[in-house]
């Protein structure tokens, strides 16, 4: 795999666990529950340049390659995995994105099961499971003395056929096997959230003081936004020198006031409340409106690493109780 | 079309044409490709917008103001607010700047054929609703009674003059010029445009009204046009929001679940009042 691909997977540093290239399967931690940020950033990245530009009395632009190097994500967990399907709807559509699907389109997801699930995780309310094969190319399940390997697409059949060696076909007793791990990481998630309803809930709710108080101990530091794995929102800007220049899109949030501010000095959005509120019924109500799917896998980093708490799980469970 | 939707055209400009002069001007800048083939093909309808760019200070979402039966060139008429705005008004005839687009929903000018059309503007509001009439004006025959009721702050921030005088010598269009506050040698109306559209008064029968403006005035001009008759789906706006891609994709133009860039920016209001979402 690492002659062909170049593989990026779980790696220990410092503290936290991060996607980063590897060059020796040594430098792999498969006892991590979560990376501490998505993978997003491998397909989505935090920079990416559009194009490049030549200043004077004319201008020339100079496009950039679309990357195509063979890209694996080793060990990519399940709602990651979800995250990515999620994130294809928004760069597909009438105008394709070309730099996210180049990227996406030669990277092959081969995913770790959850055996171990955190504190606040909750997949499992989002139609999503800790061993759910269903958005991976190839999926592996930590069965004891052996991973129980799911293959299920071409691009994944495609990178175990150069594996062969390595692999005997499946008996029964290893899917039961699989189906046990799976059934005791299920079992290990604590937390959940109702989403049936939801898009009606808050569709009734939009003005309800409720967001008030939800948005009050916000402090709109943005982290919810950079380690969601569906947040996708970005800005575009130009860099440049005196003859040269680039034009870059990078990573923005909707949880920073500048985001929706015109030059006219209005801004639609001038409070927290908006902001977070926003947030919320961009996840909850918008992406199920216009593109049919919920926008959260459940990874629970947004509560695991917000500074005062504020808690999604909470703050949906809390809406479904509003009454209106 | 280019397949990499962030990429822009090459365009020269090749007029540029003061509105307004003051705090706060506003420039007309006509720009035509580079591409000769792209120049006489480009084609878009009254209420699109395009990304302009400026290279190396950044993008800016414009709605067209000139109309598509000007062919060989789109024109934006734009007010100096803003880190790009300022630069381009900055700029001089021949400096080459990116276009794409267009992008953004259209006035229904097929579906209003017959019709008798209210433009009701502010400010620079008036731009989308430039494309609008010249376009209607133009095909002057397809369309009933017309009113165009603009005002601004004062009579020197009134854009397209020239324009708008040349309408007012024809006996086909009714023009009502407003100004907010009272000054010497202004004959016609002074009060704010939702006091004069209750003045002229249009009758609601088989008429559309659109009007484009400052969001207060928006909300005034929509509050009597339905004290005046008129339903709900017969009002119809051109919203606008702070943009980066223009194409639904960078998150930030939502009122809802609805992107202005995409969606928008014409809507009607019985479309707007049924969203909920901050504008």
């Amino acid at each position: 795999m690492l002659a062909e691909y170049q593989v990026f997977g779980p790696v220990h540093d410092d503290g936290v666990t991060l996607f980063r290239q590897i060059k020796d399967p040594s430098e792999l931690d498969l006892q991590f529950s979560n990376s501490s940020m998505p993978p997003k950033a491998l397909l989505l990245r935090q920079t990416e340049t559009l194009f490049k530009f030549r200043l004077g009395r004319t201008v020339k632009i100079d496009r950039v390659n679309l990357p195509d190097d063979r890209t694996v994500i080793f060990g990519i967990r399940p709602c990651d995995a979800r995250s990515l399907t999620i994130l294809d709807q928004v760069f597909k559509g009438e105008y394709e994105d070309p730099y996210y699907l180049a990227k996406r389109k030669n990277t092959v997801l081969v995913g770790l099961s959850c055996t171990r699930p955190e504190v606040n995780c909750f997949c499992t309310s989002l139609n999503d499971g800790p061993a759910s094969a269903e958005n991976m190319d190839v999926l592996f399940t930590d069965i004891g003395e052996k991973y129980y390997v799911e293959v299920k697409s071409d691009k994944g059949k495609h990178l175990i056929a150069g594996m062969k060696g390595l692999l005997t076909s499946a008996k029964e007793e290893n899917e039961k096997k699989k189906k046990e791990v799976e059934r005791k990481a299920v079992a290990s998630i604590t937390r959940s959230m109702n989403i049936e309803g939801l898009v009606n809930t808050l569709d009734n709710m939009f003005e309800n003081p409720f967001w008030q108080t939800i948005a009050m101990k916000c402090l709109g530091c943005g982290v919810c936004t950079y380690l969601c794995p569906t947040c996708h929102c970005f800005d575009i800007q130009d860099e440049t020198t005196v003859t040269k220049g680039a034009r870059v899109c990078v990573w923005d949030s909707c949880m920073y006031p500048e985001y929706t501010s015109q030059a006219s000095g209005y801004n639609p959005r001038p409070g927290r409340m908006n902001r977070v509120r926003n947030r919320v019924y961009h996840k909850f109500n918008y992406f199920p409106k216009n593109l049919d799917v919920t926008a959260c896998v459940g990874c629970g980093r947004c509560i695991d690493n917000c500074p005062v708490n504020v808690d999604i799980v909470d703050v949906v469970t809390r809406a479904q109780e509003v009454k209106v | 079309m280019n397949n990499n939707p962030y990429l822009p055209w090459l365009a020269t400009i090749e007029e540029i044409r003061v509105e307004v002069t003051g705090d706060r001007p506003v420039k007309t800048f006509k720009l035509a490709f580079q591409d000769e083939k792209l120049q006489k093909d480009f084609s878009y309808l009254p209420g699109q917008c395009v990304m302009v760019s400026l290279f190396g200070v950044g993008e800016c979402f414009f709605a067209i103001s000139s109309s598509p039966t000007q062919k060989g060139y789109v024109e934006v008429s734009v007010i100096k607010l803003g880190k790009v705005t300022s630069a381009l008004h900055e700029c001089e005839l021949g400096d080459v700047l990116g276009v794409r687009g267009p992008y953004g929903n259209t006035f229904d000018v097929d579906g209003w054929r017959g019709k008798n059309i209210v433009f009701i503007g502010g400010g620079i509001g008036q731009a989308p609703l430039r494309s609008l009439i010249n376009y209607v004006v133009n095909n002057r025959k397809k369309y009933g009674k017309l009113d165009v009721i603009y005002g601004a702050r004062a009579s020197q921030d009134l854009c397209f003059k020239k324009e708008l005088s040349e309408l007012e010598k024809r006996e086909d269009v009714n023009v009502h010029l407003s100004i907010d506050v009272g000054e010497n040698g202004w004959k016609k109306f002074v009060g704010f445009v939702p006091d004069n559209l209750l003045r002229v008064k249009p009758s609601p029968k088989n008429t559309v009204a659109v009007t484009c403006g400052p969001p207060i005035m928006i909300e005034f001009v929509i509050h009597n046009l339905l004290k005046l008759g008129f339903t709900e789906e017969q009002i119809f706006t051109t919203l606008e929001m702070r943009m980066k891609c223009g194409i639904g994709k960078c998150g930030r133009c939502n009122i809802g679940n609805l992107y202005v860039c995409k969606d928008g920016p014409v809507f009607s209001y019985k479309q707007l009042k049924n969203i909920q979402g901050e504008r």
